[in-house]
């Protein structure tokens, strides 16, 4: 398995479908993102993102249902594993740290 | 809205499917699709489209293109496998890699060399643009039915050509033979060798003009110069428009200036182009006096036939031409072809008759056995360690290989090593090459670039791996799966036929390899020691070249020699002592046979001729000072003695049509004057001071040969100061006879040595793997009390019977190889027994020596080491 370092991109993937948690698949994820962030995101770039975030073992994926906007064939659903979740959790903890850390006076 | 509307460009979907990995395209697509339906409520169905194609094509990019790494085995796995296996097993073997690999590439490398030096040896006269269409006319001349085939001619032969059979021929010139010309310009001198031609002959040759035009020699007084030779005497100055003094006696204008023509041309020595008018104007040289004799015969003639022309009909039209005019004898010509110049320079009865050709064939050949030898010897240590293979050939089977990929396995295998030889064997190339030239005398490259080379060489390889890999591949793959997991493979007799079959080819070739050479060497060393009549060394020629030097007053340049200390004595002659220019057929004597041409080599010289060269007089005296009658008279060699059929030549008349009876005054040894490997040339030495070439000096032995020219040099720059002192030695001169012979003899000891050493190698191995096999049955002899040397002896015993069965096949056909090789030569050594038996000797003690090592390290280990598992 390759390091589990997060690339930025790869975070704002991974929030995302936590945050789709159940129906997160391509399609779904990039609106989430897009939504979230304001601006458009390549479905490529989410797709390799997502494969990329299931090689490091932060996400897995299943097969599910499919559609007619699809065309009938079916969505791969992805979710975060508990290793995604502590990643998440590592890097929030560590901004949050590092917010605490800015002396009052930065600001003034 | 329609439902069409909402189908994007089918063609992006065709594009996905192309490059998508299967098992990732289902959810790509979909979940494009539903993008797309997305957007299409949203915004036009343009925007949309053009969404989707930027989405399509967001998708290029490796991890979508990556197949899924599949679980079926497909073709590349098993070739990966094959070579795993395969560097595993080099890796694992280190010294039957070595063995196979060096010995391949040594193979390898040895037929690369000979296959260029093949290559440069037929491409000989290829520069020239021509070289279909050129040929020299060459002329033969039968007396008493023996022919001597020449390439020398006659003017109006020459005219004849181009003036009655003009509808033939492009071109016909008449060329002089090539000599050496001081040219000077200002206080520089330089000698090199050019021709005086008429003017078409440079246009014939294609020259590859830098500056100037081919046909400048119209002008007489213009000459063509090659680049190098501008570079000697002009340096970086443009040479055209230059004056160049020539011998001292004529000036002629650089008019043109051509690329030095390379070592594999025919005319490489040549290196300026001279005037023919210039050189009648200058000195005449026979040319007015010969117009109309057709039996003035001292000039080359070159034709270039026409487009479309077949040479044997110009030939059969021209063939007969001469005859009606020659007063005796008959003449044929003969349109010689310029791609026959090089390789087939030998003539028997006025047609071509082989020559250097045999060399081409001998030592192609040679290459070809050489590259078998390696070749053998990767089949037999193959074969050999097939028991080792044999257990795995079983699993490939039972795991369901089929048996041509098991074929497949074995010659990919031994393709992969030719090609870890090739390399090895492109290294030793580049390093060797030099070397070899040297031993050659050729100026061969590499041509690296080229891409024939490479497909011949690769090629090549191929073939080699697979010639190799052939016996092994078939051979092991036929096991029977069963008997050999059970461990019942028996290799029985028959199986270790072929590889004793091997064996003995590979003695066979070498055993009759060191008999050819041997055979080379003695001949060369025959013709060595055949007494040459005189004494070689400290004799210094000097070729009359300037008119100073013809002008100096005989005795005066003698008396100033002698005053030097330096010199014994000194004469002059028309030849050098190792060449005979001219044929004298018109001598007669008392008692001759009317209907025998008499064909005896005529020299001209001077008194002191017979001191200077230390000839031995047999009958009569040498010509002396004291008797003034001596002028006109001549000696004669035994050989002539014999051929005249004289009792007592001495005092006898020799008379020939238009000149005064010449008395013989003595007779004297037999000196080799030609080739050394012919018959001694009947001679006549005339007494005659006019016709004098050449000076010959016999150096004072006292003094070095470096102190006595130093001494004599002031002389000759004195009485001759347009030139450099130019002079050569007789025994280097006389050396150069052999060297034909010797390069050869060379050649061929190194390619012996090699083919010795590529059969030791794969006895080396082949012996290793025998003690290795029979390493139990040796511990238990050894327990049972057998000694060293009962074990060496039981080892050996197989080896030695095989060499001993080469050898006899390698004696008779070496002998009747060398034995038609020596045929050729008048002069020949006769074939000695103990040749044969040194060879064989020879040849045995080293397969001991080889199969020693291997032996003796098998017969002296500790049985408890060997007997002890199981």
């Amino acid at each position: 398995m390759k390091g589990t370092y997060l690339g930025e991109f790869e975070e704002v993937v991974l929030l995302a479908v936590a945050i789709r948690s159940g129906d997160a698949y391509g399609a779904a994820v990039t609106s989430e993102i897009e939504q979230q962030m304001g601006r458009s995101v390549n479905l490529g770039a989410v797709h390799s993102a997502l494969h990329r975030l299931e090689e490091k073992g932060l996400v897995n994926s299943q097969m599910g249902g499919a559609t007619a906007e699809r065309g009938g064939r079916r969505k791969r659903l992805y979710s975060v594993t508990i290793a995604g979740k502590r990643a998440l959790e590592e890097i929030h903890q560590l901004r949050n740290q590092m917010w605490e850390s800015i002396p009052k006076t930065a600001w003034s | 809205m329609s439902k069409e509307d909402h189908i994007p460009p089918r063609w992006l979907d065709w594009l996905l499917e192309r490059f998508c990995a299967p098992h990732l395209w289902e959810e790509v697509q979909g979940d494009l699709h539903e993008r797309y339906q997305l957007r299409s409520k949203r915004t036009s169905k343009q925007k949309a489209d053009w969404l989707y194609f930027r989405d399509t094509i967001s998708y290029l990019r490796v991890s979508i293109f990556k197949r899924k790494d599949s679980l079926k085995p497909i073709l590349t796995d098993m070739l990966r496998n094959y070579l795993t296996i395969a560097l595993r097993n080099l890796i694992r073997n280190k010294t039957y890699s070595v063995i196979n690999i060096g010995g391949l590439a040594v193979g390898m490398v040895v037929a690369m060399l000979i296959g260029l030096w093949i290559y440069d040896e037929l491409s000989y006269d290829t520069y020239h643009p021509n070289y279909v269409h050129i040929a020299q006319v060459m002329d033969t001349r039968t007396f008493n039915g023996e022919s001597t085939t020449s390439d020398l001619g006659a003017i109006p032969l020459a005219n004849e050509l181009r003036t009655k059979y003009a509808n033939h021929f492009e071109h016909v010139s008449l060329v002089w033979k090539n000599y050496t010309h001081v040219l000077a310009v200002g206080d520089k001198k330089v000698a090199q060798s050019g021709v005086w031609t008429q003017p078409e002959f440079p246009e014939m040759l294609g020259l590859h003009m830098i500056k100037g035009s081919r046909g400048a020699l119209k002008d007489p007084s213009s000459v063509l110069i090659t680049n190098s030779l501008s570079k000697a005497l002009f340096g970086e100055k443009d040479p055209l428009g230059q004056i160049i003094r020539i011998d001292n006696m004529a000036e002629v204008k650089v008019a043109g200036l051509f690329e030095d023509l390379p070592k594999n041309s025919t005319f490489y020595e040549t290196k300026l182009f001279l005037a023919w008018d210039k050189a009648v104007s200058t000195f005449g040289g026979g040319v007015k006096e010969a117009q109309a004799d057709w039996d003035y015969r001292n000039w080359r003639i070159f034709v270039q036939l026409k487009e479309g022309t077949d040479i044997h009909t110009v030939n059969n039209i021209v063939k007969h031409i001469a005859q009606p005019h020659i007063k005796e004898g008959k003449e044929e010509i003969l349109l010689y072809p310029m791609s026959q110049w090089h390789l087939y320079n030998q003539f028997e009865n006025g047609q071509v008759a082989g020559g250097r050709i045999q060399f081409v064939w001998m030592f192609g050949i040679i290459g070809v056995f050489v590259l078998l030898l390696a070749c053998i010897n990767f089949m037999n240590l193959s074969t050999a360690r097939s028991e080792k293979r044999a257990k795995e050939v079983g699993i490939r089977k039972a795991i369901g290989s089929v048996r041509t990929q098991l074929i497949g396995q074995f010659l990919s295998e031994s393709v992969l090593i030719s090609f870890l030889a090739l390399v090895l064997a492109l290294a030793f190339l580049w390093i060797s090459l030099p070397f070899f030239n040297q031993i050659a005398h050729k100026e061969i490259h590499i041509t690296w670039a080229s891409i024939s080379f490479w497909t011949i060489i690769l090629g090549f390889t191929v073939l080699t791996g697979l010639l190799a890999g052939s016996y092994p591949a078939f051979y092991l793959s036929s096991f029977e799966t069963i008997k050999v997991l059970k461990g019942a493979l028996q290799i029985g007799r028959l199986a270790t036929l072929p590889r004793k079959v091997l064996v003995v080819t590979q003695f066979t070739v070498s055993v009759t390899l060191i008999i050819g050479t041997i055979i080379v060497y003695q001949q060369i060393q025959f013709a060595k020691n055949r007494p040459v009549g005189y004494n070689r060394e400290g004799l210094v020629l000097i070729h009359m070249n300037t008119p100073e030097l013809y002008d100096t007053p005989y005795n005066f340049l003698r008396s100033q020699l002698l005053l030097t200390g330096a010199v014994k004595d000194m004469a002059r002659s028309s030849d050098p002592t190792t060449d005979i220019s001219y044929i004298e057929k018109n001598i007669s004597w008392k008692g001759k046979d009317p209907s025998l041409v008499p064909l005896l080599g005529s020299f001209a010289v001077t008194h002191d001729y017979g001191n200077t060269l230390g000839w031995q007089i047999k009958e009569g005296r040498d010509f002396s000072r004291e008797f003034p009658t001596d002028t006109g008279s001549v000696i004669i060699n035994e050989a002539a003695a014999k051929l005249m059929g004289l009792k007592h030549p001495v005092g006898e008349h020799l008379s020939s049509p238009g000149q005064p009876d010449r008395i013989i005054t003595g007779v004297v040894k037999d000196m080799i004057v030609t080739s050394p490997y012919q018959k001694t040339m009947p001679m006549l030495y005339m007494l005659e001071y006019k016709w004098s070439n050449f000076i010959m000096v016999r150096l004072s032995p006292s003094l070095s040969v470096h102190e006595a020219l130093e001494r004599i040099e002031p002389v000759f720059k004195k009485i001759n100061p347009g030139s450099e002192f130019d002079y050569t030695f007789v025994d280097e001169e006389y050396a150069h006879k052999f060297s034909d012979e010797e390069r050869i003899a060379n050649l061929a000891t190194i390619f012996t040595t090699l083919s010795i050493f590529l059969s030791c190698l794969g006895l080396f191995g082949l012996a290793s793997f025998m003690a290795e096999q029979r390493i139990k049955e040796i511990g238990v002899r050894k327990v049972l009390g057998a000694s060293v040397f009962s074990l060496w002896q039981l080892l050996s015993k197989d080896f030695v019977l095989l060499v001993s069965v080469a050898f006899l096949i390698a004696v008779p056909v070496s002998w009747y190889f060398s034995n038609s090789w020596l045929q050729q030569y008048e002069y020949r050594t006769s074939i000695a027994w103990w040749v044969f038996i040194a060879s064989g000797t020879g040849a045995l003690l080293i397969t001991l020596l080889t199969i020693s090592f291997q032996t003796l390290k098998a017969a002296s280990r500790n049985p408890i080491k060997s007997l002890r598992t199981e």
